[in-house]
């Protein structure tokens, strides 16, 4: 089913839910407010919408500690979110999680992870889930390129392969692990093809592009429902901050960074929604009224919400 | 009396809880067609067909993550490590991520997955084959860990891992499979938790835990010959620990004893001495004795193992230096 404007306009409203939300977080860890780290997917929210938009809720996901708009994206409460990261017990883990562990079965997020490739391993449990099942239900993992080298990413790929598991490996090349251009770590162009080699679909798309991921993600899930097994997806895309609040990025040229933010997803979809989808300049307007409007409310919420009692460190060990 | 083998009492144990609960599903290498190295899942394909008893590549990290994300949706997955050396591969999986899923996600998540494996050594399968490791999963918050001895806990035990709703590393020894016990036809469960006083004695307390509990029952029986008291108690689960057992044999005893196969370098006896002489200084005769395989890789050659593991004469030695 084509998407229709109404549709159009809810991916734009959360990529740009998604952008401020990243902003004020950021802020609330210049002040100290937001302990640990935090690793902003400023840039990557056509990555995020674009692939969560091919989901149903009821469809299982894993991300990574770059998930909060891949989390929102999903469906996790922004309200619940920023006060998780603020350490409060109204967060969605009741502050037990923090910023690289949001969790909600309840729309199939089955976690953050702050371990790089561990949710390629764990989509595939929930897959399975899916198939035992009978259900059409798939599961959708993101990750990095740095993941890619990792051991256990390998047996994910070779599992879901094997098993012919509904499951879509959504890799998000943004050229950096950390501070280390992947291009030297990984002897070939391309990642996809190494996914190839494991005996399943690959694609490579245009991850500043939310319709472009949104059609390549929502092939690798109809081909995934209909039992054609699973889909490796390589979305090239770019964080326009560091890695972590805080990285000097020496690693990368200003200029590479304003050739990307030239092409800021942010900016360019609501002038491509406008110039080629019917969409008034009106209607990105409010949209935006209404965004930032949210983000003072979900401040606000996330500012007022109390602290965990002491006593709460000792709950939630065992079902 | 019926008696069978460990090995059987695990089988049955399996047989009896995927015939109730179409969601356990069992995942491991080689346990299909071969019925494991071990055998212990012999028949269970024939029984249960290929989606329930799963032959997974060689790729533990791979498939004790999948085993984890059933486990979040709703499946029940028992995981058979070949060997428990081999936990290390798949060590993220479990200790990162299945141990610490339902805190870290304020409890909106439960992870019902058990893994089997047997350890230990006697065998002469060298370093990487004859580990223990019940102290690890002890030290790292979040798995319900178990030791069973004999065939009757080993079933009993593993019923009731089979309706637990938190991990549970289910630890069985490569030299107890063949052991014969009595083991009931009807259907019982054993919470974990619960201390087995396995002999009761006045004069000193045995505590140990899965294979080192034969020799400890050997040990007390040639004590007593010597007109030396010694209870047996056997723990069968280090999480839950069941201290107040421990502590209310000690209150009687004054002495006590541990014994276990593991390292003793920070075993589950020095955990143990911890809390009964935070708990129980004031009953003690003598200095706490602990008994735990020397603390250098597990050797191959019959001799030196001999002395690496510890065994009956160990325990005895331990007894006789607290009570002369
Ligand atoms: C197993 C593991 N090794 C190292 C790290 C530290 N680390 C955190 S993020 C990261 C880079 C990952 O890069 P990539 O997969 O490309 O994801 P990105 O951060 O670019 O989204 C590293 C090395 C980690 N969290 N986990
Ligand atoms: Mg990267």
């Amino acid at each position: 089913m084509p998407l229709t404007q109404d549709d159009l306009l809810r991916m734009y409203r959360m990529m740009l839910l998604i952008r401020r939300f990243e902003e004020r977080a950021t802020q609330y860890f210049m002040n100290g407010q937001i302990r640990g780290s935090f690793h902003p997917c400023i840039g990557q929210e056509a990555t995020a919408v674009g692939g969560c938009f091919a989901l149903r809720q009821d469809d299982y996901m894993t991300c990574t500690y770059r998930g909060h708009g891949q989390s929102l994206a999903k469906g996790l409460d922004a309200k619940e979110a920023m006060a998780e990261l603020l350490g409060r017990r109204t967060g969605c883990s009741k502050g037990k999680g923090g910023s690289m562990h949001f969790t909600d079965p309840r729309i199939g997020l089955l976690g953050e992870n702050a371990i790089v490739g561990a949710g390629a391993a764990i989509i595939n449990g929930a897959a399975l889930t899916a198939r035992l099942d009978g259900t059409d239900q798939v599961g959708l993992t993101f990750f990095g390129d740095g993941a890619t080298n990792q051991g256990v990413f390998f047996e994910a790929l070779n599992l879901a392969a094997i098993w012919q598991l509904p499951v879509i490996f959504f890799c998000e090349n943004n050229l950096y692990s950390e501070m280390t251009p992947i291009r030297d770590m990984v002897r070939t162009d391309s990642l996809a093809d190494r996914a190839g080699a494991f005996g399943m679909a690959t694609a490579v798309v245009d991850g500043y592009d939310p319709l472009a991921v949104y059609d390549t993600t929502l092939a690798a899930v109809e081909r995934a429902r209909a039992g054609g097994g699973p889909t490796f997806i390589e979305a090239m895309t770019y964080r326009l901050v560091g890695h972590m609040v805080g990285d000097s990025e020496p690693y990368r040229t200003k200029e590479e960074v304003a050739e990307w933010r030239a092409r800021d997803p942010i900016v360019m979809f609501p002038r491509r929604l406008v110039a080629e989808f019917g969409v008034s300049e009106q209607q990105i307007g409010a949209i935006d009224a209404a965004v930032a409007a949210e983000i003072e409310e979900i401040a606000r919420f996330a500012e007022q919400s109390p602290w965990p009692e002491p006593h709460e460190a000792a709950e939630d060990m065992w079902a | 009396m019926r008696e069978i083998t460990y090995a059987q009492a695990v089988r049955e144990a399996l047989t009896e809880g995927m015939t109730h609960d179409p969601n356990i599903i069992l995942i491991g290498e080689d346990i299909g067609l071969y019925g494991g190295v071990f055998k212990v899942t012999e028949g269970l394909l024939a029984k249960f067909g290929p989606e329930r008893v799963r032959e997974t590549p060689i790729s533990e990290a791979g498939f004790v993550g999948a085993a984890v994300g059933m486990a979040m949706t709703g499946k029940r997955p028992v995981v058979e490590l070949m060997f428990m050396d081999f936990l290390w591969v798949a060590s993220d999986q479990v200790f990162n991520q299945a141990a610490k899923m339902r805190y870290m996600s304020g409890g909106r998540v439960k992870v019902p997955m058990v893994i089997r494996s047997q350890q230990g050594g006697g065998r002469g399968n060298g370093a990487q084959h004859s580990q223990s490791f019940e102290t690890i999963f002890t030290h790292i918050p979040g798995m319900k860990v178990v030791l069973p001895a004999t065939p009757y806990d080993a079933k009993g035990l593993l019923k009731t891992a089979l309706r637990e709703d938190n991990p549970v590393i289910f630890i069985e020894h490569k030299l107890l499979y063949n052991t014969r016990g009595h083991v009931p036809e009807e259907d019982y469960a054993i919470p974990f938790g619960v201390a087995d006083i396995k002999r009761e004695g006045s004069d000193v307390t045995l505590v140990s835990l899965s294979r080192t509990v034969l020799f400890a029952l050997e040990a007390a029986e040639e004590a007593s010959r010597d007109g030396v008291s010694v209870e047996v108690i056997d723990l069968r689960t280090t999480v839950p620990l069941d201290l107040e057992a421990i502590l209310k044999s000690v209150r009687k005893t004054g002495r006590l004893v541990i014994a276990h196969e593991a390292h003793r370098r920070l075993g589950i006896g020095a955990e143990i001495a911890a809390l009964v002489q935070e708990q129980a200084f004031d009953y003690l005769d003598a200095p706490i004795a602990r008994v735990g395989a020397m603390d250098v890789p597990i050797p191959a050659s019959k001799t030196l193992e001999d002395v690496v593991l510890p065994g009956k004469s160990h325990i005895l030695d331990a007894i006789r230096a607290i009570v002369s």
